[in-house]
């Protein structure tokens, strides 16, 4: 009985320590984004008078990396998107005879959540994980070592140019993706209940407010903070070797992915 | 008279609080070449660490040509560091770079040369390693003895007074590793550089070194010149040299504690 009741007792204290652990692993996560957010932008506006400049090229190369090479997969998934919305819409409004009505939902649906989420998702899962890896193995092959002693900031090279091209990129994207939704969602409208193109924008334009506009970019800028974020942050945590290395690639889709959820629940509870 | 390019004073450092390097003194004079020696374990890479500004020292200071390389902002520290050159053990070229512009990237970044000077100089840079014609080449291309000098020829890329190399001749054949000293006694032959080695290559060590610095278990032992450490009486500086495996003291009942983990 007294056995049981130590067992019982040491593995409560492990689970309270590895609560503490991981709460101070966080705690620790979050201080070092929000350090490396303050430096990027601390050397975007002091870097050139203090010889650490963010070079135009390095973010252009990561607008190109991170967004334009995402373009396709982007518009794709948008677009089949608004034609399941579509599907699913005229479907359930049929029932009340108002599918004629299903443009409404589309308009209400699409910019303020679904092209932002799902864009999200997908850049999270494509520049979130390339940046954890090559962040990471740069940091096994001393890379970012070397960086520093030939006195350049790993930051100004690394870290500013990733965040500052998803943050062009994203809300560009996100602007895309929303257009090729509901473009997607008109061909498929017009064609099954005769919607005519004019009419169908009219209606979109009529319902869609600033507002709705404001939420859409607001969160596309939120997604790229924190893709960018868990993606250097996970790779700068690497330390090891190559089986290390997979495991925070993977992880760092995981975490981006559920962070991006879990903001999104966030904004939506809130505003 | 001029600054040393590199003193270090009283340095104590090491990991997670527990003390590796222990009050370390060092000061290195401008064309010399300095070789730091050591068996495994022995704190030399911890030491290189400290000296090339990527690990704060629990105590004690470096100082790069007179300025203090911890006592100052980080910014402050980077400009220290663009005076310095620094090739590591594997390389670290970036990966996603050519050779030319690894050699060209501290150029770019800290100096205002055009273009076409910059592509001069890179090229002067790897003629001097024996790799003109390789600009276009991946990292990934590279043997590790072209992988070696080309983080030679960036590191001495914006012509620095001091350089660091750490096991510059390591796991590479005899005739690269030779070809290699050669470099290095040549860019302080035709160069002036101050040279700072780091390395646990015997033949390498005597062949190039104008001072050698024995490090033991964080403690600098032994700071004097080829012919001075042949000649020492030391026992821990003969056995490094004549490569003399040491018998630790065996304590059975120490041992018996460690088996059964209770030490």
């Amino acid at each position: 009985m007294e056995q049981r009741l130590d067992r019982i007792a040491q593995r409560t204290t492990r689970r309270i320590a590895d609560i503490g652990l991981g709460l101070i692993q966080a705690i620790a996560f979050v201080g070092q984004a929000a350090r490396l957010i303050f430096d990027s932008f601390y050397l975007l506006i002091r870097g050139p008078s203090i010889g650490q400049p963010v070079r135009l090229r390095h973010v252009v190369q990561e607008i190109i990396t991170g967004g334009i090479q995402s373009l396709p997969v982007v518009v794709l998934m948008a677009a089949t998107i608004g034609v399941m919305l579509s599907i699913q819409g005229i479907h359930s409004l049929r029932i009340f005879g108002a599918e004629t009505q299903v443009t409404f939902g589309l308009a209400l649906s699409i910019p303020r959540e679904f092209a932002p989420l799902i864009t999200g998702i997908i850049v999270a899962g494509r520049s979130g994980s390339q940046l954890a890896s090559r962040v990471g193995s740069m940091r096994l092959n001393g890379e970012i070592d070397a960086l520093t002693v030939m006195g350049i900031s790993p930051v100004r090279f690394i870290v500013a140019p990733a965040l500052f091209g998803l943050l062009i990129s994203l809300p560009i994207l996100v602007a895309v993706a929303t257009v090729a939704s509901l473009g997607a969602g008109q061909l498929y409208i017009e064609a099954t209940i005769g919607i005519a193109s004019q009419a169908y924008w009219a209606d979109i334009l009529s319902v869609v407010t600033m507002e709705d506009l404001a939420h859409c970019f607001g969160k596309s800028v939120l997604f790229a903070f924190l893709i960018a974020l868990i993606g250097i942050v996970m790779g700068l945590g690497v330390s090891g070797g190559a089986e290390v290395l997979g495991r925070a690639t993977t992880s760092s889709v995981v975490t981006c992915i559920g962070a991006i959820i879990a903001a999104d629940t966030l904004v939506i509870l809130l505003l | 008279m001029a600054v040393s390019p590199i003193i270090v004073s009283d340095l104590m450092g090491g990991y997670n609080g527990t003390p590796v390097i222990h009050g370390c003194n060092m000061e290195i004079a401008h064309g010399e070449i300095v070789v730091i020696m050591g068996g495994s374990g022995s704190g030399k890479s911890t030491f290189l660490r400290h000296l090339i500004g990527l690990k704060e020292p629990m105590q004690g200071d470096v100082s790069l040509f007179g300025e203090s390389l911890y006592g100052v902002s980080e910014n402050e520290r980077l400009k220290l560091l663009k005076g310095i050159g620094v090739a590591f053990q594997s390389g670290a070229l970036l990966s996603s770079l050519t050779v030319g512009q690894n050699v060209a990237l501290p150029l770019v970044e800290h100096s205002d040369l055009d273009r076409e000077t910059i592509d001069i100089i890179v090229r002067m840079k790897l003629d001097f390693v024996g790799l003109l014609g390789k600009e276009d080449l991946l990292p990934s291309e590279l043997s590790g003895g072209m992988l070696k000098r080309v983080a030679v020829a960036r590191a001495i890329a914006l012509d620095p007074r001091l350089t660091f190399m750490d096991e510059p001749s390591a796991g590479l054949d005899p005739v690269v590793a030779a070809a290699l000293d050669e470099l290095i006694i040549k860019l302080r032959d035709s160069l002036g550089m101050s040279v700072v080695v780091v390395t646990h290559e015997l033949e390498s060590a005597f062949k190039i070194a104008d001072r050698i610095v024995v490090l033991d278990r964080g403690y600098i032992i032994f700071s004097g010149t080829v012919a001075e450490i042949k000649a020492s009486s030391n026992q821990r500086i003969q056995n490094l040299i004549n490569r003399v495996a040491e018998d630790e003291e065996f304590d059975p009942e120490a041992h018996l504690r460690r088996l059964v983990g209770e030490a």
